[in-house]
C-alpha cells in the first residue's frame, strides 16, 4: 500500500480536498480562533455580552485600538477564583481516576473477546458497540433510576440486609464514577480488542514452550504487545471525559464541578461569555498533549494496516 | 489455532456484557410499569406510551431531530467520504498535516468546547441560531467518524481494479462512480447511520447553537430529566433504543450479507 498514484492520472483530483477542507477551516478552525479573541475581551453588558469581533471598516487605526482593547484580565481572573482552578482539579481527578477504572475493566473484557470461538467475536463486537449508539443521555439516566434513593440498588442492599437504611447514591463522586466508565466502556473495549486480535499466538506458545506461566506471559508478552490499543483506548476517554458535562450534571453534586459543568454555567446561567471562552482555551491547552499524542497512535495505527 | 477460552475469559467477557446491558434493561422494563412511581412495580402497562401521544412538545422536537439527523448526516457523509478519499488518495499534498488534525481532533474534542465555539462564530457572523445552525454543527462534528469509517475501508481497497478500468479507456469519474463507489458502499453506508444516530444523541452541541422553535429530542428529554425521574422518559427511552437497536441490527445483517456476497463472487 506503499505506491502512490502518478501524477498525471488525473489532474483534477485534487477537487476532492476542497470540499471538506473548506468546511472544516469554516467550522472548526476559525471558531477556535474567535473563542481566543473572545477570551481576550471585555465583558459588556449588551447583545452579544463581549466587544465586537472585528471590524474592518475602521482601517489601521481601528486595527490599533483594537488590538490594545485585548487584555489578559479574564484570565487574571480564572486564577483569582478558587473556584476555576478546583473545576480544573477535579475534572482532571475524575478523568485519570476513571481511565484506570477503565482500563481495568476494559482490559480482561477486551481480551476475553479476542479469545472467544470466531463465531461468538462478531456478535460480541455487535453487543459492545449498540450501547455506544443508544444514546449517551438515556445511558445515563438508566443509572438515574437505579442510584436513586428508591432505586433498585437500595431495594436490593436493603432486601440483602447489607445496608439498614437507604443511602445517598445519588449527587456522589461514586455515581460519576460509575455514569463514565460505563458510558465510555466500549471506547476502551473497542480499540484494545481490535489490537489483541492481531496478537501472534506463536509469540505466547513460545513463551509457554520456554517455561513462562501464563499469567507472567499476560504481563510480559501481550500488555506490551497491546500498548498501542491501550493507548489508544485511554485516550479516547481521557480526553472526553476531562470536558464531560451531561454526567457529573445527572449524577454528581452541585458542590463541586468539573469544568464542563462551570463552563456550562458561566456560559448559561451568568452570560460571562469572556469567561466562559477563556476557561475553553485553558481547558483546551491542557487537551493539547493527549489529542496530539492521540493523533500520532491514530495516524501510526492507520499506516501500520 | 489453539486459542484458549478459559472460565475467566467466560466470566470477563459474561460481566462485562452485563454491566453494559442490565441498566438498559431495567430502564425497559420500568417504561411498561403502571405505578406512578418509577420504582415502585405496578404491573405491567402501556398507559405511559399512551401519555406520551399526548405529548405534543415532544413530538414536536422528535420530529426537529429526526429532520436535523436526517440532513446534517446526509451533507457529513458527502463530506466525510470526500476527506476520507483525501486522505487516503492524495498521498502527501501541502497542508495535509493540518487536514489530517482537523479531521480527527472533533472526535475527541469535548463537547463543551465544540459547542460553545461554533455558537460563537454563529453570533459573529450574525446567523440566527435554529434548525440551521444545529445542522452545520452536527455536520462538522459527524463528518469527522464518517471519514474515519469510510478511510478505514479505502485503506484496503486494491487500486488495481481501477487501474484496469482507467486502462481500458474508462474515464476517472465513470471509474469512481462503478468501481470505487459500489466497494466502499457498505462503509458509506454504515458511516451515514452511525452520523444519524450521533446526531440524534447530541444533546450538548444542540443546547448551544440552537434557537427558538428547533428544540431537539434530548434537549427536550434533558429538561425533564432534571427535574427528576417520570415514567414518560422511560417509555420514550425505550421508543429511541429500540429504533437504534433495530436499525443496527439491520445495517450489521446487511453488511454481512453484502460481505458474503462478495466473497462468493
Amino acid at each position: 500500500m506503499k505506491k502512490r498514484p502518478a501524477q498525471s492520472r488525473s489532474s483534477g483530483e485534487w477537487l476532492i480536498a476542497v470540499p471538506p477542507y473548506v468546511w472544516l477551516v469554516a467550522f472548526f478552525l476559525v471558531p477556535f480562533l474567535i473563542v481566543m479573541k473572545i477570551s481576550l475581551s471585555q465583558a459588556v453588558i449588551a447583545q452579544p455580552p463581549y466587544t465586537p469581533v472585528f471590524d474592518l471598516a475602521a482601517g489601521w487605526e481601528g486595527l490599533k485600538a483594537y488590538v490594545r482593547a485585548l487584555s489578559l484580565s479574564t484570565y487574571a481572573f480564572l486564577f483569582e477564583d478558587e473556584l476555576y482552578l478546583f473545576s480544573y482539579l477535579k475534572s482532571l481527578q475524575v478523568a485519570t481516576l476513571s481511565t484506570l477504572i477503565l482500563v481495568l475493566i476494559g482490559l480482561p473484557l477486551a481480551y476475553g473477546m479476542a479469545r472467544a470461538p470466531d463465531r461468538a467475536q462478531p456478535i460480541l463486537v455487535v453487543l459492545v458497540i449498540l450501547p455506544f449508539w443508544t444514546s449517551f443521555l438515556i445511558r445515563v439516566y438508566a443509572w438515574v433510576n437505579i442510584l436513586q434513593r428508591d432505586g433498585l440498588l437500595n431495594d436490593t442492599l436493603l432486601a440483602l440486609r447489607i445496608i439498614d437504611e437507604p443511602a445517598a447514591w445519588l449527587a456522589s463522586d461514586t455515581a460519576v464514577y460509575i455514569g463514565i466508565v460505563y458510558s465510555y466502556l466500549p471506547f476502551m473495549v473497542l480499540p484494545l480488542y481490535a489490537n489483541l486480535l492481531k496478537l501472534d499466538e506463536s509469540l505466547l506458545e513460545a513463551a509457554a514452550d520456554l517455561g513462562c506461566p501464563r499469567w507472567k506471559s499476560f504481563f510480559l508478552v501481550t500488555i506490551p504487545l497491546a500498548l498501542p490499543g491501550l493507548a489508544a483506548g485511554a485516550l479516547l476517554c481521557f480526553i472526553p471525559i476531562l470536558g464531560e458535562f451531561v454526567i457529573p450534571d445527572l449524577l454528581g453534586s452541585s458542590r463541586t464541578m468539573m469544568i464542563g459543568q462551570t463552563l456550562w454555567m458561566e456560559f448559561f446561567s451568568n452570560r460571562d461569555w469572556p469567561v466562559a471562552s477563556a476557561l475553553a482555551v485553558v481547558l483546551l491547552a491542557l487537551l493539547i498533549v493527549p489529542i496530539m499524542l492521540y493523533e500520532t497512535v491514530q495516524s501510526r495505527e492507520i499506516e501500520r494496516r | 489455532m489453539r486459542r484458549r477460552f478459559s472460565p475467566f475469559n467466560l466470566v470477563s467477557v459474561a460481566l462485562g456484557i452485563a454491566f453494559l446491558y442490565v441498566p438498559i434493561v431495567i430502564l425497559v422494563i420500568y417504561s411498561f410499569n403502571d405505578s406512578r412511581l418509577v420504582t415502585i412495580w405496578g404491573g405491567w402497562s402501556l398507559r405511559w406510551y399512551a401519555a406520551l401521544l399526548e405529548d405534543v412538545a415532544m413530538q414536536e422536537a422528535a420530529v426537529n431531530s429526526l429532520l436535523i439527523a436526517l440532513s446534517s448526516a446526509t451533507t457529513a457523509t458527502v463530506l466525510g467520504t470526500l476527506a476520507a478519499l483525501t486522505l487516503t488518495r492524495l498521498g502527501r499534498f501541502r497542508g495535509r498535516t493540518p487536514f489530517v488534525a482537523m479531521v480527527y481532533a472533533p472526535l475527541v474534542m469535548p463537547e463543551v468546547i465544540t459547542g460553545l465555539s461554533l455558537l460563537l462564530l454563529f453570533v459573529a457572523v450574525n446567523l440566527d441560531r435554529g434548525f440551521l445552525t444545529v445542522t452545520i454543527a452536527h455536520t462538522t462534528l459527524i463528518l469527522c467518524f464518517v471519514a474515519v469509517v469510510v478511510q478505514s475501508r479505502l485503506v484496503g481497497f486494491d487500486r488495481a481494479l481501477e487501474e484496469a478500468a482507467m486502462d481500458l479507456g474508462c474515464p476517472p469519474l465513470r471509474t469512481f462512480l462503478s468501481v470505487t463507489l459500489p466497494t466502499i458502499a457498505p462503509a458509506i453506508a454504515a458511516g451515514f447511520l452511525l452520523a444519524f444516530s450521533l446526531s440524534l444523541d447530541d444533546l450538548v452541541i444542540a443546547s448551544f447553537t440552537t434557537g427558538p422553535g428547533a428544540t431537539t429530542l434530548p434537549i427536550r428529554i434533558y429538561s425533564e430529566m432534571r427535574l427528576g425521574v417520570k415514567p414518560q422518559i422511560n417509555a420514550v427511552c425505550t421508543i429511541f433504543i429500540a429504533v437504534i437497536a433495530i436499525v443496527v441490527i439491520a445495517a450489521s445483517i446487511l453488511t454481512r450479507h453484502a460481505e458474503r456476497r462478495r466473497a462468493t463472487e
